[in-house]
């Protein structure tokens, strides 16, 4: 089958000419790709598909031959997702390249039917491999791309922050799935012991929805932190959440909750047996930390 | 044979696992500490886990069952310093260990038998040191 190779590399510039016609006339988004690029991406793709042709026949593109144009299309594809390219705009790349290569077939073989036929058959099933390779790597592009920010979002929904001496609150925003849960319960308790806390105050505030599910989470990471030797109280249920909780039949009994995360920090200081006064006087206070006074005992 | 050591501090007894527990040395504890609880009539036991890195579900029932049993003996049993990694095993293993004391550091647990121990019918009251 080396028809193709030779085709391809006779009439290399003028299918590669009519090849970008075709493409900016499916494709209009000069607005994310220069022309020169262009120019540079289509050329050094013929020369790879004329090579893998020529070592590894035209339909083995898993062949070593292919090596070059695979990794060429991979990048190709790699940085049109990245630069917001969409699936389609991505195969028609290689797709549009069909016209302009089976007019050079025909030109070539206009007496022989048969081998035209042949030819042209060759040439469609490898751009039709091509393509899927080319969407697939795309595609593989954006699932790292996904699979990256939910790493991110993980990481920043998460912070676990220290109130006081012996007080975390956890604030959790967004739903909790199990593998959040796993993040969650891991940050806390990884600061329990680094900070020697008693009491952890998990605020779901920013949780849109509570359900079972959720629930049985959130149990999970008291009954952990128990273990170890601290308190947990859940705070910022809100009205609507509360009703769910009694409906689904939740059971919270064992578990201290409050409405507000100020409620839920006024237990935790008093628990520890510390007090929060108004310093006396209009006069503004020295030092507001003197404003908390230990005491010992509940 | 290896043993872990099982030290009387007052009224309380005192048990820190330092090595991998296998299911032998589990049973050889409970045992002990039985055996210590009515030999010295202590009313606390303290269980220091902090260099346990591997629990499974046996050693979660001998936790279990050494807090039953000291609570049947008249001990408080409570259990410090548990790893954030043992938590989430223990947890996940539905092993929440109701009924069992715990704390995150052995001056917290102490404190916390202590307390426990002082508001509980005075019986080893004379050997009680001053805290």
């Amino acid at each position: 089958m080396n028809d193709l190779a030779e085709i391809i590399s006779q009439n290399a510039e003028s299918i590669r000419k009519e090849w970008i016609a075709d493409m900016s006339k499916a494709i209009q988004r000069s607005d994310l790709i220069s022309k020169a690029e262009l120019d540079e991406q289509s050329r050094s793709i013929l020369d790879a598909m004329v090579n893998g042709v020529r070592t590894s026949g035209p339909t083995n593109i898993g062949g070593d031959g292919w090596d070059q144009a695979r990794e060429l299309l991979r990048e190709i594809s790699a940085s049109r997702a990245r630069q917001g390219f969409s699936p389609s705009e991505v195969a028609t790349f290689v797709l549009s390249l069909k016209k302009p290569l089976f007019a050079s077939i025909r030109a070539k073989f206009t007496g022989d039917q048969n081998r035209m036929f042949e030819t042209i058959w060759a040439a469609t099933e490898l751009l039709d491999k091509l393509a899927l390779f080319t969407t697939d790597a795309f595609i593989a592009t954006r699932e790292e791309l996904i699979t990256r920010q939910q790493q991110e979002l993980l990481e920043l929904s998460t912070p676990v922050v220290k109130l006081w001496d012996g007080i975390l609150a956890l604030p959790i925003i967004g739903t909790l799935d199990s593998s959040r849960t796993q993040v969650v319960m891991e940050s806390l308790l990884q600061t329990v012991v680094a900070t020697n806390s008693k009491y952890a105050i998990i605020d779901i505030t920013g949780v849109p929805t509570v359900d079972t599910l959720v629930a049985q989470h959130l149990l999970k990471t008291i009954t952990a932190a128990r273990l170890m030797g601290a308190e947990c109280i859940i705070s910022g249920v809100r009205p609507q959440i509360a009703q769910t909780i009694v409906h689904l039949g939740i059971n919270l009994e064992d578990v201290i909750t409050k409405a507000k995360l100020a409620d839920a920090f006024a237990l935790a200081l008093q628990r520890s047996g510390r007090t929060v006064v108004k310093v006396g006087g209009a006069a503004a206070p020295v030092n507001p930390l003197a404003a908390i006074l230990n005491r010992r005992g509940e | 044979m290896e043993r872990i050591p099982v030290l009387r501090m007052g009224p309380l007894l005192l048990i820190t696992i330092q090595v991998d527990m296998h299911d032998r040395l589990a049973l050889q504890l409970q045992d002990d500490v039985a055996q210590r609880i009515s030999d010295f009539g202590s009313t606390g036991v303290l269980i220091d886990i902090s260099s346990l890195e591997i629990v499974d579900s046996f050693i979660g029932r001998m936790l279990a069952n050494i807090a039953a049993m000291s609570r049947v003996l008249g001990a408080e049993t409570v259990v410090v310093g548990m790893q954030p990694a043992v938590a989430i095993t223990l947890v996940e293993l539905g092993m929440s260990l109701p009924g069992v004391r715990t704390a995150l550091s052995v001056e917290a647990g102490m404190e916390s038998l202590m307390s426990a121990v002082s508001n509980a019918p005075d019986e080893a009251g004379d050997e009680r040191p001053q805290a």
